[in-house]
């Protein structure tokens, strides 16, 4: 018998919006991609020293799971080896690789920036969200042409119930030139603060919502 | 020396995406690894770079990094040192 999962919170930032478990918490919709993330860093004082240099995908993603694990503190309750996190995007790192190769391709002014290099790969975004909380279960970054909840859904499923996982922190974090998107969410195999049954359908739900 | 210090704080907070500092909070003598800025190996590797990029000077030998790179001053006395 397939044991249930449940969602148990939920962050979405995108069009200039944030939405945490269905709450709008903080919107302006005319700033620039980068500034409005920027914005959602200091409207809720989101205090981490090496945010300003992470890349605009790293921003984003941090971003996102801060509010989310603020809302649902999961690492207060499970050990850091229970919790896993899986993501996806479309771009890549697309966004940062542009800017490295911008540093190469002239021979007369070759000057790679190391701090520029470092985000040349999107897995990274998950880096910087375990080292900010201690998280560390297993983690893998896809690459999709839009976001799968059918895949997603069915890769978190198989985590949580062949016990490699206790919780997930998963979903979609996408940034290529002034688009942007992100949706984490925590799932869990007990009920939490949302006790939303976690299949594609809810997931593709609270995604589009 | 006190003008290539400034222009140094300020290369520094673009260099390495300092956004929340502003050059009046840079201690010309603090350090800039551990206390002081709190940069880490990724920042060293900028600094070097913004030497050449910036300033024509090539690191030759990084054991002298740890000299160099003790704080903007140093900095800036390596720099018109060995200026061509």
């Amino acid at each position: 018998m397939e044991t249930k999962n449940y969602i148990t919170s939920y962050c979405s930032i995108k069009s200039g919006k944030v939405n945490v478990n269905g709450k709008e918490t903080y919107s302006d919709i005319n700033l620039s991609s980068v500034d409005f993330i920027k914005s959602v860093y200091k409207q809720f004082q989101l205090n981490y020293p090496k945010f300003y240099k992470m890349d605009h995908l790293c921003k984003l993603a941090f971003v996102a799971s801060d509010l989310l694990l603020k809302s649902n503190p999961i690492m207060q309750k499970y050990a850091p080896e229970d919790v896993s996190v899986i993501i996806a995007n479309s771009a890549s790192s697309l966004e940062i690789d542009t800017e490295h190769q911008n540093t190469i391709s002239d021979k007369n002014n070759y000057f790679p920036s190391p701090a520029v290099f470092v985000y040349t790969l999107p897995n990274i975004l998950i880096g910087e969200i375990a080292i900010r909380n201690c998280i560390k279960g297993e983690n893998t970054f896809f690459i999709f042409d839009k976001f799968d909840a059918d895949f997603m859904g069915s890769y978190i499923n198989s985590l949580l119930n062949g016990s490699k996982a206790k919780c997930s922190l998963t979903g979609w974090v996408d940034f290529y030139e002034n688009n942007y998107e992100a949706f984490l969410c925590t799932v869990e195999k007990e009920e939490g603060i949302l006790n939303i049954e976690h299949n594609s359908e809810q997931l593709n739900k609270l995604y589009n919502n | 020396m006190d003008a290539l210090i400034d222009q140094l704080k300020g290369e520094i907070i673009e260099q390495l995406n300092l956004e929340d500092l502003k050059k009046e909070d840079i201690n010309s003598d603090a350090p800039l690894f551990g206390e002081g800025l709190g940069l880490d190996s990724i920042d060293a590797l900028e600094l070097i770079v913004l030497l050449e990029k910036n300033h024509g000077i090539k690191v030759a030998n990084p054991a002298d990094g740890k000299k160099i790179f003790q704080s903007v001053r140093t900095m800036a006395e390596y720099i018109q040192a060995n200026k061509k």
